[in-house]
């Protein structure tokens, strides 16, 4: 797919440029974390990922409470999400990622719209906080009877001692209902990546497993790393329901605190976003004996490879020949769009620096429209997410990764139910189904392109100066810069108000998006007359 | 509902704060230090912080807010942060090239105890702050106060940081504006310069945080007070700090340190506490006020009479920050509503004193509480619902679920535009907000009317 596109700048180049402006330790630093992608032989790169950020450097991420608080657990919606801390944390995670919600009815649970703090004061820093916090989940007990409140530490809360799973088994003890902390301080690890595991791991010790219920739906899978921005989750579980496959529970797009409980009854994980949501499906294995594959709703042919590898994963001929009835039926608006719009877009250059796996997985969307992907990166992956999983035994633990606990998970001795036996799994792998892969984003980056881990402001600004883009797709922190410069700018974490793009029904809304920032008048007037032809001024006046 | 959780009846909370009406110190003082031209604010804690600051600061604008985070890391936790603040300096002053650096420190850096003051002599004596560049500092533990604490610290900071006297008068009148829009402080300087008056405004975000669209990105765009002008603040004649929250401690700090006489007036939002603030700024300028003021004040004045019949006797739930609720609540009153609930999440006894006074002709029925949150003022509006809410974005939830006229004022405002461009302070202003408030009033009227009473004229 990343065939013929040639790229006049030369990403070595531009490398260099940019470490010029570092103080030489710094250079040396960012240098690891900034890849050329000089000719096709890309066996050997290597992005160094989630490793510290530099102080000072302006940099788009965010803290581990952030990945935890704000990506994970925010989108499930009848959990109270209790901030431990002093205010803004709180504030600042109320409502402002997009995820949708669709209760069953009116009365039931919500909590999405509410921010939840215990809004520590002075006295609670120098006294500990734990009173007012035991407190707190009394007091939302009391008014709003949730069947669950889970705790969130900020970053004081670690420092002054504050033992908040203690305050939750209490509680949980006292009034009965599911009550559990996430450790979650915003200093720990080096990203929002920290926040993930925290909230992978608590969850599973927490909630997974609490329900056995095992619906009769014949293929049952969870969709996990996906967290229905701008309804993503909607249109994917509408996709997937029109093949005959439902979904246990979503990680955690539209959830309820039930899905995760009863999650691991599903017989197949697929996988979206592996950064943010690998350990859950490494642990749901382990324990349960459910396999994961990783998959794409991103772009149509991800979309189709994806439903045919779940269909591949049941054996089931009947599923087979529905998913390729849905494809084709899907396809045909898909192409349609893609002829109408593909001759305004095409040659068009683009670039994406988000997250932990939509700066690759959206790049096909570009593809799809003739376009060019010039530069991308993650803000808090892993060096996995670029290079693919099999780096993984070769990652150095450092001291900021140590300090986030890997969970020790043996085989369940009742439940643990291999829903493939290991001549199974075998087999399919030799028709060439893959289990546990991915191969990171590198693979699909074109010669002459660069790959930025962590990127800075002045990165940005050098990126935009020599390459020139006509898209830049980041996050709410770069949009306005970006579009000073008088180009496009798309969020791709929020999808600022647009969305869905998942799925087929979800690319013909995101290439119509292109389409719109591509070729938008107002970018043609960014000059005023008198600024196009200065030296006219005057004249008229002296005649 | 959105809001389907909120009951009606109300149950005392002593520790649990839902839907809060604050925020946290540092965004107050990133805002600060971006009203300097050329400078940097920077976060001295982990990096989550100032993200969060940054994506808020950026929502409320949409326009890039630039700043830098110490990021601390588990390590900088437990054996502090110098090694991180010299660090980002370095880093800041290499990369950024700024003028200044306007260094806040968060709950973390808080905790911990990290003493900035040393740290940035230290980085003063070292050489990583080159030779006429500048970083000033404040505390603001987020733990003390809210968001207007941190503006007020930071103001603060830069006033005893920065300013220098010489003896000699400049014969200029030092404003501090408070943590209002660019909108607000630049025509805060429109009404001073109508006044023959060339104020030294500190912080002054217009042209920073409203800028153009030209095709070129402006690290440091041109607004922002100038640097010279802060130095120069030592040498004014009198200094007016607008709203008490905000602006006096920093107009306090100046009076002590360079003996500049200071008083401390109303956010000038509405007839009369503009009224007030053009008087404070005659007397103290010693200038006379020109026909074109006396004009504006008196078409404010002519629109309220005129619309009388749409605004009398109108209820009206508030929330927001102490010192835009304070003259709001005024002017509300001023123009014949009656504001019933008020809760800010901002503390400071003299606040519900205030409103007392303001709304003493309607007895003891008024609700006010401070620290209050809105999941408190919407339990209260549903036990006497109001015909208007205004409050920040947030409000949106409470008024979808109970059909209330909603204009949105205060901070942030994450859904709509207009709040940088068109100002609320000044007799300007008071048209801006009067006009918000009849609009939404009025669309209501008509939204709601039969088709008999449905009508083109009155
Ligand atoms: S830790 Fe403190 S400074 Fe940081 S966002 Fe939370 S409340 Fe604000
Ligand atoms: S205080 Fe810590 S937990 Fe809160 S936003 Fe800042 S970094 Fe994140």
């Amino acid at each position: 797919m990343t065939g013929e596109r040639t790229i006049t700048v030369n990403p070595e180049d531009v490398k260099k440029e940019i470490l010029a402006k570092y103080p030489p330790k710094v250079a040396r630093k960012r240098g690891k974390q900034i890849t050329p992608v000089s000719s096709d032989e890309k066996e050997s790169l290597q992005v160094g990922a989630n490793v510290r950020t530099v102080p000072g450097i302006i940099t788009q991420r965010g803290c581990c409470y952030a990945g935890c608080k704000g990506v994970i657990m925010g989108p499930t919606r009848d959990i109270i999400n209790l901030t431990h801390g002093p205010i803004g944390c709180g504030f600042y995670s109320w409502l402002t990622r997009r995820n949708q919600t669709r209760p069953p009815s009116d009365d039931a649970e919500n909590y999405m719209t509410y921010c939840f703090s215990t809004d520590m004061q002075d006295e609670d820093i120098v006294f500990g906080g734990e009173k007012k916090l035991k407190a707190a989940i009394q007091e939302a007990y009391d008014i709003f009877k949730p069947k669950a409140i889970s705790i969130f530490s900020t970053c004081p809360v670690g420092l002054i001692g504050d033992d908040v799973h203690a305050v939750a088994r209490e509680m949980k003890a006292k009034l009965g209902i599911n009550i559990f902390g996430f450790s979650c301080e915003g200093y720990k690890g080096v990203s929002q990546s920290a926040g993930h595991h925290i909230a992978n791991n608590t969850i599973f010790t927490h909630v997974v497993g609490l329900n056995d219920t095992i619906s009769d739906a014949k293929y049952k899978i969870n969709l996990l790393g996906e967290y229905n921005i701008g309804g993503d989750a909607f249109i994917i579980d509408d996709l997937l329901e029109k093949c005959g496959i439902s979904v246990v529970s979503t990680f955690s797009g539209n959830s309820t605190i039930d899905q995760f409980a009863n999650c691991h009854t599903a017989d197949l994980n697929a996988v979206m976003c592996h950064r943010s949501i690998n350990y859950v499906a490494d642990m749901l294995e382990i324990k349960y004996g459910i396999p994961w594959i990783k998959i794409s709703f991103l772009g149509p042919k991800s979309t189709a490879q994806s439903l045919r590898k779940i269909a591949a994963y049941f054996e089931d001929q009947e599923l087979i020949d529905t998913v390729e009835k849905v494809i084709a039926e899907e396809m045909v608006p898909v192409e349609a769009k893609i002829k109408e719009i593909k001759p305004r877009c095409e040659g068009k250059t683009a670039m994406m620096f988000v997250g932990g796996s939509r700066a690759h997985h959206y790049q096909e969307l570009f593809w799809d429209l003739g376009m060019k992907v010039l530069s991308a990166g993650y803000e808090f992956a892993h060096r996995d997410d670029y290079e693919g999983r099999q780096v993984i035994p070769d990652i150095k633990i450092d001291a900021d990764s140590r300090n986030i606990e890997e969970l020790e998970i043996e085989p369940d001795e009742t439940r643990y139910n291999p829903r493939k036996t290991e001549g199974q799994m075998k087999a399919l792998e030799e028709k060439g189904f893959q289990f546990k892969a991915y191969e990171g984003m590198i693979p699909d980056m074109a010669k002459g392109s660069l790959i930025v881990d962590d990127i800075s402001h002045h990165e940005t600004e050098t990126l935009i100066e020599m390459y020139k883009p006509d898209i830049f797709c980041a996050g709410i922190k770069e949009k306005y810069a970006v579009q000073k410069h008088g180009i496009p700018m798309k969020q791709l974490h929020s999808y600022d108000s647009g969305g869905p793009y998942a799925v087929f029904k979800g690319a013909i809304n995101f290439y119509e998006e292109i389409d719109r920032m591509l070729n938008a008048n107002i970018w043609h007037y960014l000059e005023a007359p008198w600024q196009k032809a200065p030296e006219l001024s005057g004249k008229y006046a002296a005649e | 509902m959105l809001l389907r959780h909120t009951p009606k009846e109300i149950k005392e909370r002593k520790a649990l704060a839902v839907n809060p009406a604050k925020t946290c110190q540092p965004i107050g003082a990133m805002y600060a230090g971006l009203g300097i031209h050329g400078c940097l604010p920077h976060s001295h804690g982990s990096q989550g912080c100032c993200a969060y600051h940054r994506s808020t600061l950026t929502r409320h604008y949409r326009e890039p807010i630039m700043a830098a985070t110490s990021s601390f890391t588990e390590g900088a936790s437990v054996f502090g942060g110098q090694a991180n603040l010299l660090q980002a300096l370095l880093t800041i002053f290499t990369t950024y090239n700024p003028d200044m650096v306007a260094v806040h420190t968060t709950c973390l850096s808080e905790t911990i105890g990290d003493d900035v003051n040393q740290i940035v002599k230290k980085a003063y004596k070292d050489g990583t702050i080159p030779e006429g560049k500048y970083v000033v500092h404040a505390a603001t533990p987020s733990y003390v106060g809210s968001h207007v604490t941190g503006f007020s610290n930071m103001v603060k900071s830069i006033a005893v940081q920065m300013a220098e006297k010489t003896g000699k008068s400049n014969g200029r009148v030092n404003i501090v504006p408070g943590f209002v829009e660019p909108s607000d402080m630049a025509e805060i300087k429109r009404i001073a310069a109508m006044l023959g008056v060339n104020p030294i405004l500190f912080p002054d975000t217009s042209g920073v945080v409203n800028g153009p669209l030209t095709g070129k990105f402006e690290m440091y765009p041109k607004g922002g007070t100038p640097i010279s002008d802060l130095k120069s603040a030592g040498d004014s004649m009198a200094s007016i700090g607008l709203g008490a929250w905000a602006s006096a401690e920093p107009v306090k700090a100046l009076d002590a340190q360079c003996k500049i006489p200071c008083q401390v007036q109303d956010l000038p939002i509405g007839l009369l506490a503009t009224d007030r603030f053009v008087d404070a700024l005659r007397t103290v300028a010693g200038v006379s006020v020109p026909d074109c003021v006396t004009q504006e004040r008196g078409q404010l004045l002519d629109v309220i009479s005129d619309m009388q019949p749409h605004l009398y006797g109108k209820k009206v739930a508030l929330a927001g920050d102490p010192d835009q609720l304070i003259p709001l609540t005024e002017f509300l009153v001023t123009i014949g509503m009656k504001p019933v609930h008020i809760v800010t999440g901002t503390p400071g006894k003299a606040f519900t004193k205030r409103i007392k006074e303001i709304t003493a002709r309607f007895g003891d029925q008024i609700n006010v509480q401070n620290p209050g949150d809105m999941f408190l003022l919407h339990q209260w509006i549903k036990n006497e619902p109001v015909d208007l809410l205004i409050c920040n974005t947030y409000g949106k939830y409470m008024a979808r679920d109970e059909d209330i006229p909603f204009v949105r004022h205060g901070f942030p405002i994450l859904d709509r535009i207009g709040h940088a461009y068109f100002p609320t302070v000044g007799y300007k202003g008071g048209l801006h907000l009067l006009e918000k408030i009849l609009g939404v009033l009025m669309d209501r009227k008509d939204r709601d009317a039969s088709e008999e009473t449905f009508e083109l004229v009155e």
